[in-house]
């Protein structure tokens, strides 16, 4: 009986350790960002101080440096801007489209639907030289409105498979039903379709949303302006001055910038996973 | 319901008329999404394909058409040999440690315990924050001189401050740092596809497994792992094409170096088109990501339907 309980008691051990190593692995450097955009710069910059937590008081120098002394607030205001439009421009294409493809154009709409997707995949380090071309064609280079044209190459591909799963998982009867009752083809879809798929439009605004704030490679390469840049470029290209990083101020920046994401991500988590594997979870 | 639109062939409905039929709408409602990601996807993807072939430069942007000496030009240059190199040992290190780590978390997160759902909140993050900003706080953490990982290792007595690793100063630990980084970044989303593949297997499959004697490492590779293996798939084809053509980690940490030791796909075309002008060399650097992609994207197709079926 003793010899059970040890065992027991190792399994909780090492089960319990396992879970500390997953815990740790992810989460410290984001600790660490917190710690960071918190300490003043005579505790950051020593190397004989623990790092681990505060020697000297918790000051919000850097926060006050990055909201009064640069461009903080316009990149969240870019970002803003450009997440709203390109959330408009998906929303009014890739809605529409997933619909036609879930329930009008059969077989051909189910290919047509892959490859859509299959769009997703292209990278935009494939796509980047010309599309600069093309925005520099379009008299938009170094503003943040070439993203706006630029985000939904990859948004509309991601929404439209997303949108597709969440119609066909609609029962088909309640449209025929409002189509018997003298309602036109169209007016299913938006009388019956769009209000009874609100839960699908509202995890794809978020995760539209999600993307353009994560996305880095389009920003890079389009934008050099600082006050075009959106928040994410901005945070990790423009708070070094010569070699100089100012890494309170950066931390406390990607800690502002990442704190609705990863709450968005965590609410919608379960939604996303169920679309992007499509159909292979049966 | 096509038959109920037929039966009201009023000359005045004609465009209603027309509107009523499935197919038809159905173009007309695709129509936006199609046009736009073949206009801006489609046709600069042929536009990359001609660069490649093509003497554009930002400086000459002449379009003359130079066949394939572009592809020859980079073959030849032992720095490009190198990235493509890098390129498959970052994506192929950072998946099977993204891979490993994902699958043991996966079956630590599948067990009840207090605190689970917070824990699960947490171990998301690096999947969910934007990957320049994690990457940003990990150069921070890499430091050459306040790294709080030196730290920590110089405090257990494991090193000492005069020969404590410059991490990403030195060739090895440059790209050991990245594919670090790259899995850490790629290991929440393998857990999440792990645990969404394993809560779909049947639990009266794993019952009547139980009931003929099959343990916990039999139950776990030769029934939950064949059953899942389409769902890792699809989540492998993410992982492989996002890390093959990533440009963001290199860029931040190692800006390819030291010495081009971690130089990639997508940072070399970034530097020799963007940041040198030299477009058509650039172009057919990224185009080296192409095979690649279509196998990994065609294998795995092959292989899912292969599954359902």
């Amino acid at each position: 009986m003793p010899r059970a309980t040890v065992t027991k008691a190792l399994q909780e051990t090492s089960f319990y350790g396992a879970v500390a190593f997953f815990l740790v692995l992810a989460a410290f450097p984001f600790y660490w960002m917190v710690i960071t955009s918190f300490k003043s710069n005579a505790d950051l910059y020593s190397v004989t101080h623990i790092p681990f937590w505060f020697n000297d008081p918790p000051t919000l120098e850097h926060f006050r440096y990055l909201f009064e002394q640069t461009l903080f607030t316009t990149w969240l205001l870019n970002s803003l801007i450009i997440g709203l439009c390109v959330t408009a421009i998906t929303l009014v294409t890739a809605l529409p489209g997933a619909y036609s493809l879930a329930r009008m154009t059969g077989r051909n709409g189910e290919a047509l639907g892959i490859g859509i997707f299959l769009t997703y995949l292209v990278p935009p380090t494939l796509l980047f030289l010309p599309l600069s071309r093309v925005i520099a064609g379009l008299g938009l280079q170094n503003s943040m409105w070439s993203l706006i044209v630029v985000y939904p190459t990859f948004t509309i591909p991601f929404c439209t498979w997303l949108l597709m799963g969440f119609f066909k998982a609609l029962p088909v009867e309640i449209e025929e039903a409002a189509i018997v009752d003298g309602c036109s083809l169209f007016g299913a879809f938006v009388k019956m379709a769009i209000p009874l798929s609100l839960p699908g439009i509202l995890t794809v605004v978020i995760f539209t949303f999600t993307l353009t704030l994560q996305e880095f490679v389009y920003a890079l390469t389009f934008i050099s302006a600082s006050d075009q840049k959106p928040i994410t470029l901005g945070v990790a290209t423009d708070l070094i001055r010569g070699d100089i990083f100012y890494w309170g101020e950066i931390m406390a920046g990607a800690l502002i910038a990442s704190i609705p994401v990863a709450i968005a991500y965590n609410l919608f988590l379960d939604r996303f996973i169920s679309g992007i594997t499509g159909g292979a979870v049966k | 319901m096509v038959a109920i639109a037929d039966s009201v062939p009023k000359p005045a409905a004609r465009f209603r008329f027309i509107l009523d039929r499935r197919d038809v709408l159905g173009s007309i409602l695709v129509a936006p999404a199609v046009l736009y990601v073949l206009l801006l996807v489609g046709v600069p993807f042929l536009m990359a394909v001609y660069y490649s072939l093509s003497a554009y430069t930002i400086y000459d942007p002449s379009w003359r058409f130079v066949g394939l000496s572009n592809f020859a030009d980079i073959v030849e240059n032992p720095v490009f040999r190198q990235t493509l190199y890098n390129t498959f040992i970052f994506t192929f290190g950072s998946q099977i440690l993204g891979l490993v780590l994902g699958k043991f978390g996966a079956l630590v997160l599948l067990r009840p315990f207090p605190g689970r759902k917070l824990v699960r909140a947490l171990v998301i993050l690096p999947w969910a924050v934007p990957i320049a900003l994690a990457t940003v706080a990990w150069e921070w953490m890499f430091d050459s001189l306040y790294s709080v990982i030196n730290w920590t290792l110089i405090a257990l007595g494991i090193v000492t401050r005069s020969d404590a690793p410059n991490w990403l100063g030195t060739p090895h630990l440059a790209m050991l740092s990245v594919i670090v980084v790259n899995a850490w970044r790629f290991f929440p989303f393998a857990i999440v596809i792990f645990l969404a593949g394993i809560t779909a297997v049947p639990q009266d499959v794993l019952d009547a497994a139980t009931v003929d004697g099959a343990g916990f490492w039999r139950r776990n590779y030769q029934i939950i792992m064949p059953m899942i293996l389409p769902i890792v798939a699809v989540g492998l084809v993410f992982g492989i094409v996002f890390t093959f053509t990533d440009l963001s980690i290199v860029f931040l940490m190692t800006m390819g170096g030291p010495v081009d030791a971690t130089s990639v796909l997508g940072f070399s075309g970034f530097q020799t088109g963007i940041n040198s002008g030299d477009v058509s060399h650039g172009a057919a650097i990224s185009l080296f990501m192409l095979p690649v992609l279509l196998v990994v994207v065609v294998a795995m197709l092959r292989f899912i339907r292969r599954r359902e079926i």
